[in-house]
């Protein structure tokens, strides 16, 4: 009895596809594109500050091995200009669809983020980060899958300052139900499209009462019309402990600005790093893609001098955004290569505890690719 | 040793069959207001027709999914599709339909082949492939058939000559041979398909064939990366039982589509199981894949014993063309796994069940 089942045992588990043991299971699946949908794509691109050129570079090169149907405008914006060029904003609305690496933010000045402005002007009011586990990354968080899904336009990040006299500053946060309505609604069909079972509410209004209240009031009604989903609330302070405490009790969370930007890069960093996260934004007849959580942080001069910088944030980003242009065999084959590479191990970046450069990663990428 | 080997062995196994069929975490970002319920025209039609088209409107339900039908009913023994009903496909521009049978000569013309003309759905598409759990004398089978669906053979020319002589007209343009092999090439580059192979007999009929193979061949230029061959249609139905493994994408035009389509179908499966479509630049409707225009026996459709997965895994197609994506995914794993567990399988599958048995266990295994 031992030895047959030891026999069967190693016929199991042992490989029966010597080539490649680390395969992903890919998954035919039945699509008919309309005649036309192959036509190449315009994309705006803004490589940006720091690391941003260098993770953009890897993209460009990916897109091209694989043939996608892409072709990128590149612009030159730079975190230090005081705003961005008209011709940038020209080309994002005229291509409906950006790609950018970081833009530095300097710090005080009064010089307002390019990443805001960008967002703004663009009308590009929800911010989403997939914080998710990628297999063969390992991370003290199992079971993470979350989804922050953060109000962009307003709230702390209005940028309405001003120093009422000599060491006394005043700043507005300004909350309208016109937005906390739309972020909301956004939330409840993500879920919804997307088979998700829980959106929780993240505030802190037993101390702002009006403003994060307007907030929960309009999450509330808008849940009204999910009944399918569950809905709660949750304050942000017990948030972050119950993040890093028990993250799988969490599935989309619907935040504003300020504590999405909290919320999502303590999800990220749970779930495997800044660096591994996937993101974009996205308005009514915009999206911009870039790095899911921490988009000003452009690195250390260091990581730009060696090229060591990660661009797996980047790639499933511009997955992402293949998805977003409706090309989803491409989003699968990108998707598939990058998740295998992290997988097998032997290519990572410092910040994923290896020692590699970004062109390394990319080259594995690329070979990955079927 | 043993001990522990066999528990092992257990939990192995236990793995095995709960998850074959994996799920995958797609990360996905819609548009504001993508979520917006889509209407769709439902034509039921004859003989199984509204047994399965039922069948998918109970899957949808159960799911919450975004769409809502406008029923119309067609027959075929009518002599045109109505007006409203093809006013509904335009303004909707999604169409699902269960057969429509065509009476067998009396010069009425088939109103599945009047649909596909009068909204110019130049493209249909056949996906034949071997799903896990249903055992096959063929392995390794994934074809898809793109066959022109407007012209050919199908033209609908006849006339009698003189009393005892018929002529039929096969007609082969350049522009719906252009058209058909544009789009079986984007069809192929957009699903990263290897190879696109042409079927068709110009040894015989040179200029007709021959004007299809001239355009494909064209066509192929454009797109260096796909590999393009040409196959005399007999040689290849041999070929598809001989070794099917050997073919990806098959473009075709009228009459060999259709040999074609249902040989691959029933290769890998059977009729029963194909999902298929069809598309044109504005409209596209669903349909069971090969084999529409056959509606089943009245034995069939009163034992209510109708495969419904051919049109459940279409209605997966439409929902991935109305941009469902995630709704597209579930159905299709729900479905997959009800097969692969082999427990509720209709007369066609080897087993016994009832149309309604199959759809209770696929709206069980939505997740």
């Amino acid at each position: 009895m031992a030895r047959r089942s030891g026999s069967i045992l190693n016929r199991l588990l042992s490989n029966p596809n010597p080539s490649s043991p680390f395969t992903l299971p890919t998954r035919s699946i039945t699509y008919m594109p309309r005649p036309g949908d192959g036509a190449p794509r315009t994309v705006t691109l803004i490589p940006g500050d720091g690391i941003g050129p260098l993770v953009t570079g890897a993209v460009e090169q990916v897109m091209e091995a694989m043939h996608a149907p892409v072709h990128f405008e590149r612009y030159e914006v730079l975190g230090h200009m005081r705003k961005v060029p008209e011709e940038v904003i020209e080309s994002v609305k005229r291509n409906k669809v950006c790609l950018k690496g970081g833009l530095a933010t300097p710090v005080g000045g009064g010089v307002s983020s390019l990443n805001m402005q960008l967002r703004k002007e663009l009308d590009i009011f929800a911010s989403l980060v997939n914080c998710i586990n990628v297999p063969g990354l390992a991370t003290r968080h199992e079971n993470v899958d979350i989804v922050v899904i953060r109000e962009n336009t307003e709230g702390e990040y209005a940028g309405l300052e001003h120093e009422v006299f000599p060491g006394v500053v005043e700043s507005l946060k300004v909350i309208t139900k016109f937005c906390s309505e739309r972020i909301a609604r956004y939330a409840f069909e993500y879920a919804y499209l997307n088979n998700r079972k829980k959106v929780t509410a993240v505030h802190k209004a037993n101390i702002m009462k009006l403003a994060d209240g307007l907030f929960l009031e309009s999450c509330r009604e808008v849940a009204k019309s999910y009944p399918g989903i569950t809905y709660n609330e949750i304050i942000v302070d017990n948030c972050c402990m119950q993040l890093v405490a028990k993250p799988e009790q969490f599935d989309v969370m619907v935040t504003p600005n300020l504590y999405g930007n909290l919320v999502a890069n303590t999800a990220a960093g749970i779930a495997g790093g800044t660096g591994v996260m996937p993101g974009g934004n996205v308005g009514a007849e915009h999206a911009i893609f870039e790095q899911g959580a921490s988009a000003g942080n452009v690195g250390n001069d260091k990581i730009v001098e060696q090229k060591k910088a990660n661009p797996v944030a980047l790639l499933l980003s511009s997955a992402m955004m293949l998805r977003h242009l409706r090309f989803p065999t491409f989003a699968d084959r990108l998707e598939t290569a990058v998740k295998q590479v992290i997988q097998e191990g032997k290519f990572r970046t410092k910040d994923l505890g290896g020692d590699c450069t970004t062109q390394e990663v990319v080259d594995a990428v690329i070979k990955a690719l079927e």
